[in-house]
């Protein structure tokens, strides 16, 4: 579903964010991507969704590769992929409800079809008692809550999650992780970066270490 | 317009466990759906901010109002041109030799030339009593002891006046030995008609300003929309939306712009017109005319509602162009 081919990120700048790195995450997949503050998870994600490009190598999302693709096809790739954000990135003028239906009205969905999914979104994330709010009433934690309700309304086949535990206690933060494992069981790969070592070791999945912008660990849990 | 699932990358299998449903078959239902909620969304939201709004509607409307007043003047200068046109005479004054047989004899012979569609002779002595009735010199005349005025051809051209022609016939009526002096009555009107070209080109040139700086308005109103709502385009692009879902919603608002300027535009023409009305009436009484004001009729207030709707549209889709692409999310 992602392949990582002897992939680079040079920023404008001239810093190496990624150096030569890879990896290929299967289809149905769910993966960690860790590695100290600065050491380019950020950058990786955003790589995968052509937010950014990267400078060399190879990627293939979704069997395209992402260095032919033309800027006219981006969006369309961007609709098979769910992003949550390290500063959840949700609209303050617009209710609940209005941020999680983005992905469905930007696909062109009815409005009876939007309704029915954005509240079984915000169901599973347990916040449809909130619906008719504004993020502004919301927690920090609520906010990333209705920031993965937004990444998964649309049913994408990838969902990719920066930091999704940082504002949260650990109960929560066991919580969310485990609306992953959720998402993953039916179906979707999903690739999580973290810094919360101990949640991730506890949880048993395959784990990216990235460091300085190379990979310098794939690790698999050992079965039981 | 592309829909997007006609375009769709399908280079590979969706995923058997998360099955995206089949696009509805009334998609082209929500197209359309979509549409005209972001046109009223657009207009909500200029309503939303109405004082600064209409403020840059007044302005755009000033500036479509402009011409389209001076379009209007000109269409009555053309107006009054045409009906004192039509009464456009030509005066013979013969002779002081010439009497009343020979006169009319020329007048004839002009008769014969086919293209008077009025003749008339004044003899001598109808223009004295002419003269005594009109000057009030009367009891003076009376003194002389002969008639000192010339018999006179009065001649109206069939065709309506037409500035180019008259001289030429002016000239050839100058050359007849019984003629002291031809005059063209009107001569006015062809320095005025000569002058309304040069106006009416004016008009164009300003026209041609006055749309540059609605589109300049409205461009820059736009790009401050869209830097205003830098964050929510990013976010959008993030999650999927091409370039033409993006630009609607300002392409639509520069819609409204150009709308409410137009209106604002017609209110203001109609309103000054309305005001000149009482004073032209009283002006055209005064030259027993019958002149009616022209106003902006339906196809010209179609052609301004629809000129200022397209110069906004195109000064938004101009901002639009230029602002969208540099803004990419990060
Ligand atoms: N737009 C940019 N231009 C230049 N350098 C950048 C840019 N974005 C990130 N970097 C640099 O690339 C490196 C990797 O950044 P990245 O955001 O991927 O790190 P990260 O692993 O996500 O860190 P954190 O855990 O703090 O979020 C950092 O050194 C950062 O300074
Ligand atoms: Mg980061």
């Amino acid at each position: 579903m992602i392949s990582f081919n002897d992939v680079s990120k040079r920023y404008p700048n001239g810093h190496e964010a990624l150096k030569h790195v890879n990896f290929h995450l299967e289809k149905g997949e769910m993966a960690f991507l860790t590695g100290h503050s600065g050491a380019g998870k950020s950058t990786l994600l955003r790589l995968i969704a052509l937010i950014e490009r990267n400078s060399g190598g190879q990627i293939i999302v979704h069997g395209q590769h992402l260095g032919k693709m033309p800027d006219a096809r981006i969006p369309y790739l961007r609709r098979l992929i769910g992003v949550t954000f390290q500063e959840h990135r949700l609209l303050f003028d617009r209710t609940i409800f209005d941020n999680v239906a983005l992905p469905l009205v930007i696909a062109g969905f009815r409005h009876q079809e939007i309704r029915r999914r954005v509240r079984a979104a915000l169901d599973k994330v347990g916040l449809l008692e909130k619906e008719k709010s504004y993020p502004i009433t919301l927690s920090g934690g609520q906010q990333q809550r209705v920031g993965i309700a937004r990444a998964v309304v649309h049913k994408p086949p990838i969902l990719l999650a920066d930091e999704p535990t940082g504002n949260l206690d650990p109960v929560l933060a066991t919580e969310i992780m485990g609306l992953f494992t959720q998402f993953n069981q039916v179906g979707v790969t999903v690739l999580i970066a973290s810094h919360a070592l101990s949640l991730i070791k506890s949880l048993g999945y395959r784990t990216l270490i990235l460091e300085q912008g190379s990979l310098i660990g794939d690790t698999y849990p050992t079965p039981l | 317009m592309k829909r997007p699932a006609a375009t769709r990358p399908q280079s590979a299998p969706r995923p058997t466990p998360a099955p995206r449903p089949k696009k509805p078959l009334t998609q082209s239902h929500a197209w359309l759906a979509h549409h005209l909620y972001v046109l009223l969304a657009s207009l909500g939201q200029f309503l939303r901010s109405p004082v600064s709004n209409l403020m840059t509607a007044a302005v755009i409307g000033i500036a479509l109002a402009l011409p389209t007043s001076l379009y209007l003047v000109l269409e009555n200068t053309q107006h009054i041109g045409q009906s004192w046109g039509g009464t456009a005479q030509i005066s013979l004054f013969l002779k002081a030799n010439i009497d009343d047989a020979k006169a009319q004899q020329l007048a004839d012979k002009l008769q014969q030339r086919g293209d008077m569609q009025h003749i008339r002779v004044i003899s001598r002595q109808e223009a004295l009593q002419e003269y005594r009735n009109l000057s009030g010199f009367g009891e003076a005349l009376n003194v002389l002891q002969e008639n000192p005025l010339p018999a006179v051809i009065v001649l109206q051209p069939v065709a309506n006046i037409t500035p180019s022609n008259t001289p030429k016939l002016i000239e050839e009526f100058k050359q007849f030995p019984e003629v002291e002096l031809a005059q063209f009555d009107m001569r006015w009107l062809q320095r005025l008609f000569a002058m309304m070209s040069v106006v009416e080109r004016g008009v164009w040139i300003l026209a041609g300003l006055l749309a540059l700086a609605v589109l300049l308005i409205i461009g820059n109103t736009i790009r401050l929309a869209i830097y205003n709502r830098r964050e929510e385009i990013e976010i959008h692009k993030l999650f999927g939306a091409t370039d033409a879902f993006i630009r609607r919603p300002f392409l639509y608002s520069g819609l409204w712009y150009g709308f409410m300027g137009s209106i604002l535009a017609w209110l203001l023409v109609y309103a000054a017109f309305w005001m000149l009305r009482e004073p032209i009436q009283q002006l055209s009484l005064l030259y027993h005319s019958e002149f009616e004001l022209v106003t902006l009729d339906i196809p010209a207030s179609l052609v301004l509602l629809f000129s200022g709707m397209g110069l906004g549209l195109l000064g938004a889709w101009l901002a639009v162009g230029k602002h969208l692409r540099v803004i990419q999310p990060k």
